[in-house]
């Protein structure tokens, strides 16, 4: 045997590696990943232009293009992190993986690794290019900005980690949940509303929701000049319950797999 | 149904073993157990005097496994992916490893080439030069020569025999080739529907079935019923 060692974040650093290397391999994947919340940016800040003369309220604080971008990061987030897992089933990559000595757990952490990076690599530009365009900076914000961006990203793994439960029991077939998922919890999350527009039903859905915290924290801040750290925390809560039972159904998942034989088949 | 069932064998250190039997006979099934991507129902799997079905981290860094079936990432270049698998399984020097893997396999003026790129002859060369990566006691190998030409399967073949011979490891292979069976194992483990049927070296099961090869001998065990 040559000489090994064992540890855990050498494997999550060769994870991060291979999936940094095909990031590095394609230019125009990179350009893609900051693209998509740029041009969103870009669409919102003038509808933000065009409604600020008659609707004040919505637009202070550049509030509309703050939302934006911040629920962009939850939207980067988790489809970074599950598009990195569908590379290995699309590249019948897993049963290669799987036999060398990484624990599940250590994926996990190595998807939720470049997930952050791809998201910063999205997020941070569009942010960068409100400030010239619109005169929007959330870097303003400061800490809270941060608190949120985490919150976030977070929700975003949680959800990359049910989807991608779901994958490795049911294969590439339950591949569109990894578009749609975001999508179910938007209504209920308040992005370009407040809470108290929902009907009362919607609310108490909503109030399970981690990201309708956010984005209520969020207009508190812009629009009131109020900082609501109770809601920070009420999410950062729901996060926390999330990513448990995230990370939980992920290894409920991978157990199922293992007894069904369906780890080595895993692919196109 | 069962895939495998009441299936017991062991496997001597240093030996090469090769694993027969027809479709469907639970060759993948048998690997992938004992490779831990599928968990057995019942029984015990025991390598290295560990039990392998409660403690298989503590011994896949010293496995490892290629399969014509299974792919590596194929937008990553050979080198790329020869060191992520160095990394993950925490060989101390990634580089110089892979540079040696490399020049075993004779693979050096491919490892900037994306995997894409490569024919099927040279993708199952580094796909073998991956499972050599971390120099593992316990080599797992389904159709190591699947898809090479004749030339390449022979000195694939005595690479592994000199690789056995040098590390001392042992290596059970999946194969439909009997020639090569003939050539490189010291035992050969018959399946059929999923139980084991016949155990032996290569001259034994020549000698007990009267026949001058083992494709002969396969397929007397894989008609005996139909007969």
């Amino acid at each position: 045997m040559t000489g090994l060692k064992d540890s855990s974040w050498g494997r999550i650093l060769a994870l991060f590696t291979r999936y940094f290397f095909l990031l590095r391999s394609s230019w125009p994947r990179i350009i893609e990943i900051a693209y998509w919340p740029t041009m969103q940016m870009v669409m919102w800040g003038f509808v933000s232009k065009h409604f600020a003369p008659s609707s004040p309220e919505l637009t202070a604080g550049g509030v509309l293009i703050s939302v934006v971008l911040i629920w962009d990061t939850l939207f980067r987030s988790h489809i970074s992190y599950t598009l990195s897992f569908l590379e290995e089933m699309w590249s019948r990559n897993l049963g290669n993986l799987f036999v060398a000595p990484l624990r599940p757990w250590e994926l996990m952490l190595g998807l939720a690794c470049i997930s952050l990076i791809r998201t910063l690599i999205g997020m941070v530009p569009a942010a960068l290019l409100a400030i010239p365009f619109f005169g929007v900076s959330v870097f303003e914000m400061g800490f809270p900005l941060f608190a949120f961006f985490f919150n976030l990203v977070l929700t975003g793994w949680a959800m990359s980690q049910f989807v991608t439960a779901i994958l490795i029991r049911y294969g590439l077939g339950a591949e569109s949940l990894t578009w749609v998922l975001p999508f179910l919890i938007a209504p209920f999350s308040c992005i370009y509303y407040p809470l108290s527009t929902l009907p009362a039903w919607m609310q108490d859905v909503a109030s399970f929701i981690p990201t309708t915290y956010v984005f209520e924290g969020m207009r508190a801040l812009l629009i009131e000049g109020v900082w609501r750290q109770d809601l920070l925390l009420q999410a950062l809560g729901l996060n926390v319950v999330y990513l448990g039972l995230g990370m939980g159904t992920f290894l409920f998942a991978f157990r199922v797999a293992r007894t069904h034989g369906l780890l080595l088949q895993a692919g196109e | 149904m069962k895939a495998v069932d009441d299936l017991s064998f062991s496997l001597d250190k240093s030996s090469i073993t090769a694993l027969l039997g027809g479709n469907g006979a639970g060759k993948t099934t048998t690997l992938s157990m004992l490779l831990g991507l599928l968990r057995p129902s019942s029984g015990s799997i025991r390598l290295f005097e560990q039990d392998f079905i409660k403690n298989r981290f503590a011994v896949l860094s010293r496995m490892n496994f290629s399969s014509p079936y299974v792919d590596l990432p194929q937008r990553l270049t050979v080198r790329e992916n020869l060191l992520v698998y160095a990394k993950l399984y925490g060989v101390i020097n990634p580089g110089n490893r892979v540079a040696e893997v490399a020049e075993s396999f004779r693979i050096e003026n491919l490892l900037n080439q994306r995997l894409r790129r490569l024919s099927s002859g040279q993708k199952t060369r580094v796909s073998l030069a991956k499972s050599l990566i971390n120099k593992p006691e316990f080599l797992l190998l389904d159709e190591p020569t699947a898809s090479l030409d004749p030339d390449t399967t022979a000195w694939i073949r005595e690479l592994l025999r000199q690789y056995r011979d040098q590390e001392g490891a042992t290596i059970l292979f999946a194969s439909h080739d009997m020639r090569e069976v003939e050539l490189l194992c010291d035992k050969a483990l018959l399946m059929k529907k999923g139980k084991l049927v016949e155990e032996g070296t290569p001259t034994q099961l020549l000698g007990k079935y009267n026949r001058d090869n083992l494709e002969d001998v396969f397929l007397q065990v894989n008609r005996r019923e139909e007969e």
